[in-house]
């Protein structure tokens, strides 16, 4: 266990009272605004020091008021990415990334970082002059600068405009395909957490509502309520096959093949996929004469139908698990129940190519 | 432009006293400006208007006070001479009185530009792992660096402008304490001495226009160098 988060604060009449271990890798904290992430994430740096809990980082006690342990931010080693960047304004991209070092207790790499991020042409510009996401690339190398046991970050594109974020998700992949660092990633986004995430921590009202693995908890139909009707989905793992002369590629999945537009990793890599349940339908007999060319055989495995006219059904594919909204009165014309045998259906274009990542 | 040696040794006496007033109650006033922008406490507003009271009360009886204080029979004056240090009718008193003087001035500059700059700026150094003093040195410092090198001006020229209270604190002997102003009040009290006024009142205007050139240099420096350019 790298982090071990257990704390109770009040904060005028709302209370957070919020308790997770985060794994190594990316685990995401995902809520609405107003439902305390900052507030953890900033407990986690030392900014804001909670009434009661304990905050345990590789074995280290940075908070736990039982024992009247608080360690002061700049002991904590924990890397902060800001939503606003904070670059200081006085320095040059080199002059900020050689902030993070002056205080390390280890030098890292700077030449890995700069590359890792693309800063290269960067380093001699101030951050007056750079960009939105340029400004956050640097921010994420100045903490990895600084030798951080893990890396926090609090909405790093919140404030980045879609293309924008296009532009830097990849970099954000890297980081995590790259770094031993665990991360937590704090994010109000399905989407970006989604690509990302390893471990979901659902907060809502200041409170854990699911924890678990991002595959898991976005599959899972109760879930449904805290991500929202429309960016409810599920992630799927697939490995490229082939690119075709059409633009489409086919993919393999645990329970079949997809074939989809837009995806553009090397033949032979993995990827994830992350596919909207309301891109899904489904059919009790495999359908003939459609123009879909992706047909999985799944077996039900949960069903939830809430107050409105919508179900949410869990669908096991091989070891990947799609989660479908149909309408209740489908759902039980069809019989469908934990057991049931179907096919689901996907359009190849229903994947935007955001939703594809590495 | 030939000037007598009473003059020379006004001007020189002025720029000493400045100098040291200035340098001396910078640190002092960047202390306070830093307590009144960024730390909320219990007689917060107290101290602020008596680092403000020199501006708005008469400066003959801030320099009557400072006299009652720091005379030889003052409380604080009657503690220092034990030491060997005395102020009343020294230049060392007219620095007093003139730091006293420009003493707002100074932290007011300083106090604005702490206000300007943003203090998540030092928490994002302190999750870097710089602690609160070298945050504030690291990060703050650099970035109000033209707001105190414009609070140390207007110091400067408040002190070089000193009247009131340096010539009720430590009068006007020449020589000793007869600064720039009080020699010109000097002279055009004796017959024949408005030769003398005038070379000092153009005295006055060169090194206050230099003093104004001189700082609008820095702090275009300054302001290139943090990027502000």
């Amino acid at each position: 266990m790298s982090l071990s988060v257990n704390i109770t604060h009040r904060l005028g009449d709302f209370l957070l009272d919020v308790a997770f271990d985060a794994s190594p890798g990316v685990t995401a904290l995902l809520g609405p605004s107003g439902s305390g992430k900052t507030s953890v994430a900033n407990s986690i740096s030392g900014l804001l020091r909670p009434f009661y809990g304990h905050v345990h980082l590789r074995e280290r006690a940075l908070l736990d008021t039982a024992k009247d342990i608080f360690v002061p931010p700049h002991k904590r080693r924990v890397g902060y990415v800001f939503q606003d960047g904070r670059l200081f304004p006085h320095l040059t991209v080199e002059g900020n990334l050689r902030f993070g070092m002056r205080f390390a207790k280890e030098a890292g790499n700077p030449a890995e970082v700069i590359d890792l991020l693309g800063l290269g042409t960067l380093l001699h510009r101030r951050p007056g002059t750079l960009s939105g996401g340029e400004k956050q690339r640097v921010a994420m190398a100045r903490a990895l600068m600084s030798d951080p046991q893990i890396l926090v970050m609090d909405e790093p594109l919140a404030a980045l405009d879609e293309p924008r974020k296009e532009e830097i998700l990849p970099y954000l992949e890297g980081l995590r395909d790259q770094s031993d660092i665990p991360i937590l990633y704090v994010s109000h986004s399905v989407a970006e957490v989604a690509r990302l995430a390893d471990d979901l921590v659902i907060l809502q009202g200041g409170k854990v509502v699911c924890h678990g693995s991002a595959e898991e908890v976005l599959s899972d139909p109760a879930a449904i309520p805290f991500v929202g009707v429309r960016e409810a989905g599920s992630i799927l793992r697939a490995k490229v096959l082939e690119h075709g002369p059409d633009g489409l590629s086919r993919l393999a999945i645990s329970g079949g093949e997809l074939v989809l537009p837009g995806v553009t990793a090397d033949e032979g890599s993995n990827i994830r996929i992350r596919v909207l349940s309301q891109d899904i339908l489904l059919s009790s007999r495999r359908p003939e004469g459609l123009s879909s060319r992706n047909i999985l055989a799944v077996t039900v495995e949960a069903l939830r139908i809430g107050d409105g006219p919508g179900a949410a059904v869990s669908l096991r594919a091989g070891e990947d698990r799609l989660l479908a909204r149909i309408t209740a009165q489908a759902a039980r014309e069809m019989g469908l129940e934990p057991g049931t045998r179907c096919f689901a259906i996907l359009k190849a274009t229903a994947v935007p190519k955001g939703s594809i990542g590495r | 432009m030939r000037l007598q040696p009473e003059e020379w040794a006004a001007l020189a006496l002025s720029l000493k006293v400045s100098v040291v007033a200035t340098l001396l109650s910078l640190p002092l006033a960047l202390a306070i400006a830093w307590l009144l922008a960024r730390r909320d406490f219990w007689g917060k507003s107290l101290i602020s208007a008596l680092v403000h009271l020199p501006l708005v009360l008469p400066p003959v009886v801030t320099g009557y006070l400072l006299l009652l204080t720091f005379g030889r029979n003052g409380a604080v004056g009657g503690f220092l001479e034990q030491f060997g240090v005395v102020l009343a009718f020294r230049w060392t008193g007219a620095a007093l009185a003139a730091a006293i003087m420009g003493f707002p001035l100074m932290v007011r500059a300083i106090r604005l530009a702490i206000e300007a700059v943003d203090p998540r700026l030092e928490q994002a150094a302190s999750t870097l792992g710089a602690g609160r003093a070298a945050g504030f040195i690291l990060v703050t410092l650099p970035l109000i660096a033209p707001g105190i090198l414009a609070g140390a001006v207007l110091g400067f020229a408040k002190a070089m402008g000193e009247f009131g209270a340096t010539i009720t604190f430590v009068a006007n002997i020449p020589g000793q304490t007869q600064t720039l102003p009080s020699a010109i009040y000097a002279f055009l009290q004796v017959p024949g001495g408005e030769g003398s006024a005038l070379r000092l009142v153009a005295l006055s205007l060169a090194v206050a226009l230099g003093a104004v050139l001189i700082s609008e240099w820095l702090s275009r420096r300054i302001a290139q160098r943090i990027g502000r350019g």
